[in-house]
């Protein structure tokens, strides 16, 4: 049976809502999610995401810690949501903007629908949102900061307390989120579904640091290695010390210059084991290697992006999250291995003298297409030359 | 890789005529293909038989061959033209399988031809159900399980091992006869012996049955380095068990979760790369168990489809201009998206907004077919709407259709089921018809539950609660009550639901100019947004809009003079291509005039829709709302000239009347409304001394009967205002006409048609026997001056369709002085009506004619004698069907001089440019045939009548008569014979006529076949006749169809007196047309047929492009 029978219509009574950016637009909307009973305006950094599929995987990946996503994909919810699709244990963005929410999800796997688990996870929206007009002033006026709520029934809000919540609501630049996402203890991550790692018989383990790790990423990881998640903050000599195979630097949210230490810590690692780096992992890398960073005017968000291999000069069909990018030509020591075909942002390096490189892309995808899964076999190439 | 230059001349395949199942979306894929080699500096030699397609315009190719898209022909184009490539994917499935005929043969290696694209191995490994099957397996994809057989045991076996439920197909049947789906072994029984006795090979298929899956596509590129990219997804409405020609769809698909959907796209990729298409786009369809998500492969079709025309105007990425690109050579990343003109085609489309196609059926055409939906598409157009949301989009796509709604339901249909219980309504529900959204409306505003109607219906979940939505809305509309009650959130909810304001006015009670105005009052009015691929991450250099209702527009301001161009809506019979042609060389000639030129148009299939052709384009359905908001915000962005209303057929004529007064140009709609208006029309036919044929108009039947007492049977009855002879009949006594008028009361499939109301007028004229019919293309200018583009003369008699019969440049049996008359009557009528642009006048020419019987010159055998007498039947102040056939035939580009004309220039101007060029006269005939689409109704009457049912037509040229016909025979897939028996039955009044016909045959060494009576008459007159057959189902000898089943025959000529599946003709021409062959049912076509078969011999057809016939002698204009 389809979802549905589990699933019957619940339909919200949905209040008028104002989204407002730091630089004064509003938008009209009516809430969805979570509603705090008499709740100051939620803030936030607002983004846009272009998937067309994957809404459950973006809402709960921890590198939109920080943000409020704004999906240009009109229909948010269709297929409600299904456990296995989690990214990480929660979502950690501040807010969901929608055109269009779906009340009724079908798909087999449903379990319950978007409305429902973002009101469970305590995740604030607004639905109705003319999210064309947002979209095309995001990418005018950059990602910014942005406040909403409701202003009609219950705790309604005035719409000025909304303006000037967005008018002081602070960017991301300099903030340190991954504090906010890491895990705060070392774990073995098992595969939710029991088997063992195939890398287990080759005896190979992985370190990862946790920068706010999307699930998809350990699942790679663990078919080819027993893999250990220590929390961002983890010294380089304590990782060592566990004598991995490989350390492999996640994905996260925010300014990587804003990540305490990081940047030392996999500089100490650099010739010690392979690293591979996705995304902040991948920024940190190059931080490490001596590369600047920089804010880029509103990001990658989105499942299209085509990056041009320079090896081969193949074109991948890349999933991406970020609003930081390492600078081109500031890395000494190491090769620019992708770039970004639409404007040319550099989307991988590669270090000359140790087994290292990273990605500014999403090789493990989800959500996302699956045209560069090749590189965790990459990393595993690394390890075993390298024992 | 950058583009060969090994290659210096390609040739492009067309698809030939516009039948159900391949229209003009591969004019759309073929002009694109054309455009982009020719501007790659590739010599590009092009094959097509369809003249009304805007690709064999000859502007697009340095050759083009509008010639029949037969082996042979193209054989002989290739060794004429020696192309170093053939580019066979682009032309649907027919040149596809002509280049697979063409390496078969050996034609392509012995000229040194490479096929591009797609290789042999690749199109046979996708397209031979076994190969393809083997393929999915050996890369891990799963098919829908399936075995052939041939004995009962060997059924039972293969059932076993697929288990239930299964679907059985007899193969070698037409029309799908002992085709069932079997739930147990019970039912399995009788269906796989029934299927096996069914088949003349006694095979069967047995397929596990998916029917209830929800059906998928992907839209998937590749290029010779490996790149591969999903370009579109598309989900279905209807699941499967529904072609998908006929199935609602959506894109992007709706309910795929990130993993399923990455599945498929990996399935896709793996696809494309193990059949092995190198370069170009392809189409592959997925069912998926909506129960478990179990996903299997269905289809792949190696070559730009219908859906991937769909997905280039629904994502803005062109895929065939880009797969032509990508045949010679180019890659993904070294070609540039168009719109944004910033990033590379080497990604995948983001869209932020829903497209709904809705296909278009035209069963009332057909009567006796039942209007039920099924595995072959049935469809013969369709209208793609996009919204923000999916249910703005559907009921935007609904009003789209023009079928008489202007959403799901608020209009005087919805009471349609009101009869059925809840239980009947569901039941026929489930049941796919072209009906079924609005019973599933109807469903959930009576409160049934979402969940029964998908179980009934195996409609998706997602999909009936977004109906549901629009249900609900219309109860909270009505509750509110009137325009005045309407705050400015509930109109933004109403209008985001995609209501149309003519919907809230028939709940209201209103009219739809006071709704209009309410709305605007209260603030909420159209916004314009951008089709830009990208979801606005980038700029959009492409002004491609479509209306929704949001904050803000996207239209920017522009300095140049603007012309909106209407566009002539979804494909139908009786209005095609043909006005798209119009359409978009109207678009052209202004463009290249100064013009900013604004396309408004709903099909997807066509070239007009293409963001290239216009300065801008508003993908919006054709009704006067849409329209008006296209005016509003292009009035407050700059200056619009005015509106063009007459190149798209019936569709923006009638809108003529309701647009600001001035704004239309060209003809007034005060003179349109002449021509249209029956009583107007016949003053001032009257005032100008031009015959018509006696008639007159009636509201009821006895009214009708008092005409047609009065003007004498038979008489022609018809309902005023609709296209394509719709109900057109022809009655020979009272009983007749009072039966015809009691279908036409009849609402149902009338009412359909343009929102026809049963109170319009039914008009009954004379019938003027044995006339023949001609047709003039003519523009004027606002001096007076008038260019004839032609004249020209059907073979068929009057009382066939028009847009049915075949017809002839220059007019092979007219006198210079009836020609003259009827000029002078067409420039008469063109200045009375103060015509400032194309008009069309029809005539029929009674007496005095020079038809012959296979050799011209001879007098027509029992024609009364004396002048021939000249009746004016109507006149269209628009463009008409033929104007691109007229523009083949003569070299004039009668569109684009059209369009200028309407646009304020004169005649003279357009000739000191250079547009207008003197027509070519001499050299050669070009016939125009028809169409028809009856081998996808087998149960249908082939019989022609005056309700057209063509889909599409043919040209041929050449220089007689006989052998244009006979090309054009050819085109139309009706090839004549060289020899062999001709089955003869003939309606008593034809009997004479036929004499000298038969006899022709006779001495180009043909045998005679004939029924009894016409055997006598033959013999009587001294043809020899060698089979004489029985009736029907007669216990003796041998009857007609046992006859043509027998393969014995070689061409039928069957003449039956009025219509209907009653008789032995019907019979005869069913299986005529289900052996494929050629089948004749006027004296006048076999006439014609005779001419081809005497002129052409045994020689094969010789070709020639239309740039070498347009540059032979021109003669002054007149």
């Amino acid at each position: 049976m389809s979802g549905i029978a589990r699933l019957p219509a619940r339909p919200r009574v949905r209040a008028a809502g104002l989204l407002v950016l730091a630089d004064g637009t509003t938008f009209e909307g009516e809430t969805i999610g979570h509603r705090a009973p008499g709740g100051a305006p939620t803030t936030g950094e607002v983004v846009f995401n272009t998937v067309l599929t994957g809404y459950q995987e973006v809402i709960t990946d921890p590198s939109y810690a920080g943000q409020v996503i704004c999906f240009t994909c009109p229909h948010i919810g269709n297929y409600g949501v299904a456990p296995d699709d989690d990214e990480s244990r929660r979502p950690f963005c501040r807010g969901v903007i929608v055109r269009e929410l779906s009340e009724r999800p079908s798909n087999w796997r449903a379990a319950e629908s978007l409305d429902d688990f973002l009101d469970r996870h305590r995740v604030p929206g607004l639905a109705g949102v003319d999210t064309r007009r947002l979209t095309r002033h995001i990418r005018t006026a950059g990602a910014m900061p942005c406040a909403f709520g409701a202003v009609e029934g219950e705790g309604a809000l005035d719409p000025a307390d909304i303006a000037a919540a967005a008018r002081e609501a602070p960017g991301t630049e300099g903030v340190d989120l991954v504090a906010e996402v890491t895990t705060s203890a070392p774990y073995r991550y098992e595969p939710a579904n029991g088997a063992g790692p195939e890398g287990g018989a080759q005896g190979l383990s992985v370190v990862a640091y946790d920068f706010g790790i999307k699930r998809n990423i350990l699942r790679h990881l663990s078919a080819m290695a027993a893999v250990e998640v220590v929390p961002a903050s983890t010294p380089a000599a304590e990782v060592l010390a566990r004598r991995p195979d490989g350390v492999f630097l996640s994905n996260g949210p925010g300014d990587p210059a804003a990540v305490a230490g990081a940047a030392g810590t996999v500089a100490a690692l650099l010739g010690e084991v392979p690293v591979f780096g996705i995304c902040l992992g991948h920024q940190l890398l190059g931080a490490a290697l001596g590369g600047r960073t920089y804010k880029l005017k509103f990001g990658h968000h989105g499942g299209n992006h085509p990056v041009r291999r320079m090896a081969d000069g193949a074109v991948e069909i890349t999933s991406q999250n970020h609003n930081y990018a390492l600078a081109d030509g500031t890395v000494p020591g190491a090769d620019v291995t992708h770039v970004n075909l639409n404007d040319g942002v550099v989307e991988g390096i590669a270090c000359r003298d140790a087994p290292a490189f990273g990605v500014q892309y999403h090789p493990e995808a989800g959500p996302g297409p699956h045209d560069a899964r090749y590189l965790f076999e990459r990393f595993r190439s690394l390890m075993t030359g390298a024992r | 890789m950058p583009r060969r230059d090994d290659l210096k001349s390609i040739l492009v395949i067309g698809s030939g005529p516009i039948v159900i199942g391949q229209a003009c979306e591969f004019d759309y894929s073929g002009t694109q293909a054309c455009r982009v080699l020719g501007a790659e500096g590739y010599r590009v030699i092009l094959a097509n038989s369809n003249p009304a397609t805007i690709m064999t315009d000859p502007d697009f190719a340095d050759r083009t061959y509008v010639e029949p898209l037969t082996v042979e022909v193209l054989t002989a184009i290739i060794e004429r033209e020696s192309p170093d490539a053939v580019l066979p994917t682009l032309g649907g499935q027919t040149a596809l399988n002509l280049a697979m005929q063409l390496h078969e043969r050996g034609v392509l290696r012995r000229c040194g031809t490479e096929m591009i694209g797609a290789s042999a191995t690749a199109i046979a490994t996708a397209e031979n159900r076994e190969r393809f099957k083997d393929a999915m397996t050996g890369i891990g994809l799963a098919v829908p399980d399936s075995g052939f057989a041939h004995t009962f045991g060997e059924a039972v076996g293969v059932a076993e091992r697929i288990g239930f439920p299964l679907i059985v197909r007899p193969s070698y049947i037409l029309g799908g006869a002992g085709t069932g789906i079997a739930t147990d072994m019970a039912s399995f029984t009788d269906i796989a012996a029934g299927g096996l006795d069914a088949s003349p090979v006694s095979e069967i298929l047995i397929e596990r049955s998916i029917a209830g899956w929800k059906e998928y596509e992907l839209e998937v590129m590749r290029d010779r380095a490996d790149n591969c990219v999903v370009i579109c997804s598309i989900e279905n409405f209807d699941p499967m068990g529904v072609h998908t020609g006929d199935s609602i769809t959506v894109a992007p698909a709706q309910t795929l979760s990130d993993v399923e959907f990455q599945q498929m796209r990996d399935a896709a990729f793996a696809c494309i790369r193990r059949i092995g298409v190198e370069t170009g786009g392809s189409n592959i369809q997925f069912a998926i168990d909506p129960a478990s998500g179990e996903m299997v492969v269905i289809e792949m079709n190696p070559r730009v489809s219908r859906s991937s025309a769909l997905a280039s105007k629904a994502t803005g990425f062109p895929i065939a201009k880009i797969a032509a690109r990508l045949a010679v050579g180019y890659t993904l990343d070294e070609i540039v998206n168009d719109i944004t003109r910033a990033t590379p085609a080497s990604f995948e489309p983001a869209i932020d907004y829903v497209v709904t196609k809705l296909p278009r059926w035209a069963f009332e055409k057909f009567p006796g077919i039942p209007d039920v939906l099924g595995t072959r598409m049935q469809s013969v157009g369709e209208a793609m709407a996009i919204g923000r949301t999916f249910a703005e989009s559907l009921q935007k796509g609904l009003r789209s259709l023009e079928t008489g709604r202007f959403g799901l339901g608020c209009d005087p249909a919805e009471s349609s089921f009101d009869a059925w219980s809840d239980d009947e309504l569901v039941r026929h529900a489930a049941v796919a018809t072209p009906d079924r959204p609005f019973q599933l409306a109807a469903a959930l505003l009576r409160g049934v539950s979402v969940e029964r109607l998908h179980r009934a219906t195996g409609v998706d979940p997602w999909f009936l609660d977004q109906l549901e939505r629009i249900v609900d809305e219309r109860g909270h509309l009505a509750s509110i009550g009137s325009a005045a009650g309407m705050r400015r959130a509930d109109w933004r909810r109403a209008k985001r639901l995609g209501f149309a304001d003519a919907q809230l006015a028939w709940l209201w009670n209103a009219a739809e100019e006071e709704v209009r105005a309410a709305r605007l009052a209260a603030g909420v009015r159209a916004t314009m947004k951008t089709v830009d691929t990208c979801a606005a991450e980038f700029e959009a250099r492409t002004p491609y809009h479509y209306s929704t209702y949001e904050d803000t527009d996207e239209v920017s301001d522009s300095d140049r003079p603007k012309v909106i161009i209407l566009g002539s809506g979804p494909n139908r019979i009786g209005q095609g291509v043909e006005f798209d042609y119009c359409c978009v060389q109207a678009s052209f000639a202004l463009r290249a005039a100064g013009f900013e030129t604004v396309m408004v148009n709903c099909n997807p299939e066509t070239v007009s829709t293409d963001y290239d052709t216009s300065d801008r384009l508003y993908f919006e359905p054709v009704t006067w709302e849409d329209v008006a908001n296209v005016i509003d915000v292009e009035s407050a962005t700059g200056d619009v000239v005015g509106v063009i209303v007459s190149l798209g057929g019936q569709t923006p004529l009638k809108l003529a009347g309701l647009l600001r007064s001035g704004l239309v140009l060209g003809t007034s709609p005060d003179s349109i409304d002449l021509a249209e208006d029956r009583e107007r029309w016949s003053a001032l036919c009257d005032r100008l001394g031009i015959p018509q044929p006696a008639g007159g108009m009636a509201l009821s039947a006895e009214a009708a009967a008092a005409v047609a007492d009065r003007v004498g049977y038979p008489a022609l009855v018809r309902p005023s205002y609709v296209l394509g002879g719709r109900a057109m009949e022809i009655v020979y006594d009272g009983a007749d006409l009072r039966r015809a008028m009691k279908e036409m009361a009849a609402s149902g499939s009338l009412g359909r048609e343009g929102g026809l109301a049963a109170q319009r007028p039914v008009l009954i004229d004379r019938f003027l026997e044995d006339a023949v019919e001609v047709d003039v293309d003519a523009v004027r200018d606002a001096t007076g001056a008038m260019l004839i583009g032609a004249v020209m003369e059907h073979v068929e008699e009057a009382g066939v369709h028009s847009g049915d019969s075949a017809c002839v440049i220059p007019p092979p049996t007219l006198d210079a002085e009836t020609i003259a008359t009827i000029e002078g009557h067409t420039r008469a009528i063109a200045d009375a009506l103060d015509v400032r642009g194309p008009i069309n006048v029809q005539y029929a020419v009674q007496g005095g004619g020079q038809r012959s019987g296979g050799e011209r010159g001879d007098p027509v055998v029992g024609s009364a004698g004396g002048a021939p007498r000249v009746f004016v039947i109507e006149a269209n102040p628009r463009a008409s069907r033929t104007v691109p056939f007229v523009s083949k035939a003569t070299g004039v580009p009668l569109a684009k001089v059209a369009a200028r004309v309407i646009a304020g220039a004169t005649l003279d101007e357009l000739r000191a440019e250079g547009l207008l060029r003197p027509p070519v006269a001499g050299g050669h005939v070009s016939v125009k045939e028809a169409v028809l689409p009856f081998s996808r109704f087998p149960d249908a009457d082939t019989l022609l009548g005056p309700e057209m049912r063509s889909t599409g037509e043919v040209m041929g040229i050449d220089a007689s008569f006989g052998l244009a016909f006979a090309k054009s025979q050819a085109a139309a897939g009706d090839e004549l014979p060289g020899a062999g028996t001709v089955f003869w039955s003939l309606a008593d009044r034809d009997k004479d006529a036929g004499l000298r016909v038969a006899m022709r045959l006779v001495q180009l060494g043909f045998s005679i076949a004939a029924t009894s009576g016409t055997a006598a008459h033959l013999r009587a007159a001294g043809v020899p006749v060698e089979t004489v057959v029985a009736k029907v189902g007669e216990e003796s000898g041998v009857d007609a169809v046992e006859l043509i089943r027998s393969g014995q025959v070689s061409m039928v000529v069957n003449t039956p007196r009025g219509r209907g599946p009653r008789a032995d003709g019907a019979h005869i021409r069913r299986a005529a047309s289900a052996h494929r062959i050629a089948c004749l049912t006027t004296v006048a076509a076999a006439r014609a047929a005779v001419a081809g078969i005497a002129d052409r011999g045994d020689r094969p057809f010789a070709v020639r492009s239309l740039q070498e016939y347009h540059a032979v002698e021109q003669l002054p204009l007149a």
